[in-house]
């Protein structure tokens, strides 16, 4: 196959995955989403592009699964302890002064992030005054991330992070194994509202205390990137948090003078006064 | 696409633009026959997968940093490829090479068992370079490269593999050789005098 019809089928592709269905992956960092555009063209067992952009504008049904190619991102809970354990003792006592508090994970794909935010809350003594927002593009990804439920054989690594993050209780507390699962009480997610947003094409909707958004923008490109992170800039009250992942930053972006790195190796910034 | 004309003045040799390497287990002594006999006034960028386990801390850059004429460091997502650089990639994260020639990483699922993965960063690169990029499997003990590898000779570029009758370990060089017959097979310090002497004319 000639590289540069491969090209212009991926741009149609996504040309129509926008006009058809209103998700935007056009400014998506390329690269990676030709290998998960190959992935799901050979997977949903289609010759070329061509011809799954015209399985996809004829049938609707075919999107929630080329959705989970293009946007699911397997992570564990307390990923890079780290930076939980950066955000517990330098963020969170900033944030006790606060009498209710607003917590955004952008992009929760299927929760585990979110999770971990919320165990570190309820040790911290936090969560009974905290709103958690949880959003992401993929429905069936938030539907996962509402359920709770993980492989058991992923809860050793899980619980490994956690200790290492400064974990005040034992993993173990907050789920039940179940047929080789891990089912996670429901009880965490008292304080947490699910909805789907596009950090590339929504807009702000809440005034954050917290914004933890870990790698995601890795798969921008830096207009898509830019737009985030304004969107992040305009939803953070003053003196509020942006936690990234740790090969990411600010410092390509338009709105960096927005922000003051916090704890600089953990991708930690605080907005700046206004 | 940059090209020259050969000096018999018949098909157009493209310059190479760009040179990736993948290395697995021996990684460090081999790229030490190689990285630093690069001269300080190399004019190609360099872009290096090494398996390395995801929760130790990559030394690779200090250590390459200290022996090295040109510049080395670890690849940060979205910045341009500049020339006479050896960009790492970070220990748990696949370095892909975007159309417009910037660094991505990416956190997608473990290919070969391998994050970084050196196919996925031999096939974005040969993407982004087509024929004026040269690619360099290494010792190693998997798979991983093979298909990378073939990727770059496909699209019209220079494939190199160590080889594997003095690598320290053969399973990987051998399998790029086997997947991508186009592939010359060469000891490290044929590799090493034929990368230095890339970024002018490609050497025949």
């Amino acid at each position: 196959m000639d590289d540069r019809v491969e090209d212009i089928e991926i741009q149609l592709l996504l040309e129509a995955l926008f006009q058809r269905y209103h998700y935007d992956f056009r400014n998506y960092a390329r690269a990676s989403i030709k290998r998960r555009l190959r992935q799901a063209r050979d997977q949903m067992g289609f010759a070329s592009f061509s011809a799954l952009q015209e399985g996809l504008l004829h049938d609707p049904a075919r999107l929630p699964r080329l959705l989970d190619y293009l946007t699911v991102q397997v992570s564990e809970m307390f990923r890079d302890p780290s930076y939980y354990r950066a955000i517990r003792e330098k963020v969170i006592p900033h944030l006790r002064t606060y009498p209710s508090l607003k917590v955004w994970i952008a992009g929760c794909s299927e929760g585990e992030e979110l999770y971990s935010f919320v165990i570190m809350f309820r040790e911290e003594g936090l969560e009974k005054r905290t709103l958690f927002y949880a959003t992401d593009i993929n429905p069936d990804a938030l539907d996962a991330a509402a359920r709770g439920i993980y492989p058991l054989d992923r809860i050793s690594a899980f619980t490994s992070n956690h200790r290492h993050s400064g974990g005040k209780s034992s993993l173990s507390d907050y789920y039940r194994a179940d047929y080789g699962r891990a089912v996670f009480d429901k009880s965490l997610r008292d304080r947490v509202v699910f909805s789907d947003h596009s950090l590339v094409t929504d807009a702000v909707f809440a005034e954050m205390h917290l914004i933890s958004c870990r790698n995601v923008l890795i798969y921008f490109d830096r207009k898509f990137q830019d737009r985030a992170i304004g969107l992040f800039r305009g939803s953070l009250a003053r003196k509020g948090f942006l936690g990234l992942g740790s090969k990411e930053s600010l410092h390509f972006s338009e709105h960096a003078d927005a922000f003051a790195p916090f704890v600089r190796d953990e991708k930690i910034y605080q907005r700046h006064e206004q | 696409m940059i090209a020259s004309a050969q000096a018999n003045g018949a098909s157009p040799t493209p310059v190479t633009e760009a040179v990736v390497i993948g290395a697995s287990a021996g990684a460090v002594q081999a790229l030490a026959r190689i990285l630093p006999a690069l001269p300080a006034d190399y004019p190609l960028p360099v872009l290096v997968v090494v398996h390395v386990p995801a929760d130790r801390d990559n030394m690779l850059v200090p250590h390459f940093a200290a022996t090295c004429r040109i510049a080395v460091r670890e690849a940060e997502d979205k910045e341009a490829i500049r020339a006479g650089t050896v960009y790492f990639a970070p220990s748990d994260y696949h370095m892909l090479v975007e159309p417009d020639r910037t660094i991505s990483l990416s956190l997608d699922p473990l290919v070969h068992y391998s994050r970084p993965s050196i196919d996925v960063l031999f096939d974005s690169a040969a993407d982004a370079y087509g024929p004026a990029l040269a690619g360099v499997v290494l010792t190693g003990a998997n798979d991983d490269g093979a298909a990378g590898l073939k990727a770059v000779a496909d699209a019209g570029g220079v494939a190199l593999a160590e080889d594997p009758a003095t690598a320290y370990s053969p399973a990987m060089p051998r399998a790029a050789l086997d997947a991508c017959p186009a592939a010359r097979s060469m000891s490290l310090d044929q590799i090493a005098s034929f990368l230095a002497a890339l970024g002018g004319a490609r050497p025949s």
